[in-house]
């Protein structure tokens, strides 16, 4: 399925509040767009994004037709533990991939 | 001819001497494209975890490694690490071929390794692994001055290619030189006019939510003015990037870049 | 010409009008998202709740130089505590296809009620950010920003 890039800053200090980047290899293909032939191609979008630290919710989104190709988010979260954040997204298959980041706190 | 014909023909002539004398940008006024750009797509380049570029040159990543063909190698096991092996390489493409004794662009190149060293299939123009290729090629000359080979060899080539670049073409009947040598900086429409020069191919680019080389450039601008393109892989494509190359001498290569 | 024959010119006048209305017909339900529309997928979020005006801040530059990757930054003043902080923001167009753009969560963690995406815009067009707040309140800003087109044609 998709690549991702995440960018995450390798060590934080406690209480931080840090930018996250991710860039996510995907068509985003609209459903509103003709072939030659006159007809749409079909509609192959992400519908959802989230991330988590640690399993605890800080991000995420329900994306339509109007997110450009190659979806890319850029968010804040609060630095409190050194731990882990998942990052995951859908297609319109119900397929999911996820990827992660370590998040060093000082 | 009466003599007030064969002075208005006399100015003419020294009017196109000093147009052509004008279409040569000094090398002090020489801008990337990137130069024209907004604040925020100039941003989208720069910064490596925005680049969409950056995807394209992670796949690249991959496919260096990656076994493939007849004979099982991959780029890494001849090349070894790109990060070294590929240092400054795409800044000097085009290259002679002594095989064809003809320039080829670094697609070229790729592609005779896949099927002379790898026992590969050639990939086809703008297919992705081609743009991912070439993209993680290019990135390993990021930063570093354009410098095309001084091969005698190719002088021919790009002589030709020079010429194509001001020769008129299409419905339209407008040369390269016209917009990019002789009008850059202003408006067509609302749309800046670059200096076109190909220092970030391949590049991302927002018209097209996705990558494309140089060959993919200069067919849509063959077909903005109305003119037939020229196939992929053509000779007369590779004649003009290396035109184009000598044209960009010393500007910094910026791949993967990023164009409105 | 036209005193001459003014039936003719009328008609014809007509069948340009007739053929006009008989495009938009068949273009605006599909292809474009009406004003209307905006209001009811807008409504559709808030669930109908009144909405304040102010306290959230759609940044896009105003002139665009590509409507397929336009950088939008969303942003919405909130201390962000557990007490008080932005669980949703959304993103609404006028001129889409489709009234909605994005749906945004937030908790606590956040830090900010802040995100950068990029979005896709075929027109020059209003663009809406509405956030619901912890308590139950909505807020709302915009931006109206022009798209331009690139200046030559390209194969497709």
């Amino acid at each position: 399925m998709a690549r991702a890039l995440v960018n995450v800053p390798a060590k934080v200090k406690r209480g931080d509040v840090v930018e996250i980047k991710v860039l996510i290899s995907h068509p985003m293909e609209t459903g509103f767009r003709p072939d030659p032939n006159g007809k749409f191609y079909p509609r192959d979008i992400l519908k959802s994004f989230a991330c988590t630290y640690d399993g605890e919710h800080v991000f995420s989104a329900e994306l339509f037709p109007a997110v450009s190709a190659n979806p890319f988010f850029s968010f804040t979260v609060v630095a409190t533990q050194t731990g882990v954040l998942t990052f995951s997204w859908t297609d319109d298959k119900d397929q999911t991939q996820v990827q992660t980041a370590k998040i060093e706190v000082e | 001819m009466n003599p007030a014909a064969r002075i208005g023909g006399l100015a003419l002539i020294a009017m196109l001497g000093a147009f052509a004398a004008r279409a040569q940008i000094a090398d002090a006024d020489r801008k990337s494209g990137a130069a024209f750009m907004s604040a925020q797509t100039q941003e989208m380049q720069r910064d490596d975890g925005a680049n969409p570029g950056m995807l394209a040159a992670l796949d690249g990543e991959s496919l260096w490694n990656a076994r493939t063909g007849g004979a099982g190698k991959s780029c890494a096991d001849c090349h070894g690490e790109a990060q070294t092996g590929m240092k400054g390489v795409a800044a000097r493409y085009p290259a002679f071929n002594e095989a064809s004794a003809a320039p080829i662009d670094l697609q070229g190149r790729i592609n005779l390794c896949r099927q002379d060293q790898q026992k590969a299939t050639p990939l086809a123009p703008e297919s992705r692994d081609l743009l991912a290729l070439s993209a993680f090629i290019g990135l390993q000359s990021r930063g570093m001055p354009t410098a095309p080979p001084d091969d005698p060899r190719l002088t021919p080539f790009r002589e030709r290619g020079r010429a194509l670049w001001s020769q008129r073409m299409g419905q339209l009947n407008f040369s390269c030189a016209q917009c990019h040598d002789d009008n850059w900086g202003k408006h067509l429409g609302s749309a800046p006019i670059p200096q076109a020069h190909a220092n970030a191919y391949p590049i991302y680019r927002l018209e097209w939510q996705g990558m494309g080389l140089l060959q993919r450039r200069l067919r849509n601008c063959m077909s903005g003015v109305r003119a037939q393109a020229f196939p992929y892989g053509a000779q007369e494509f590779v004649e003009l990037e290396l035109f184009l190359a000598e044209r960009a001498r010393g500007m910094p290569v910026e791949t993967p870049g990023v164009r409105p | 010409m036209q005193q001459d024959h003014p039936s003719e010119g009328a008609s014809r006048r007509a069948v340009l009008t007739g053929a006009a209305s008989a495009a938009l017909i068949a273009v605006s339900p599909a292809a474009r998202a009406t004003m209307s529309e905006m209001d009811e997928a807008i409504r559709a979020f808030t669930k109908g709740a009144p909405i304040k005006q102010g306290g959230v801040k759609v940044d896009i530059p105003i002139l665009l130089e590509s409507g397929n990757s336009v950088p939008a930054v969303v942003s919405v003043e909130s201390p962000m505590t557990p007490a008080d902080h932005v669980v949703k923001v959304a993103l609404f167009n006028e001129k889409n296809p489709l009234p909605q753009i994005a749906i945004f969560t937030f908790g606590p963690k956040s830090g900010r009620a802040w995100v950068s995406t990029r979005i896709r815009l075929s027109d020059s067009q209003k663009v809406v950010a509405v956030a619901q707040m912890s308590d139950g309140g909505f807020r709302m800003g915009m931006i109206e920003v022009i798209v331009t087109l690139p200046a030559c044609a390209e194969e497709r």
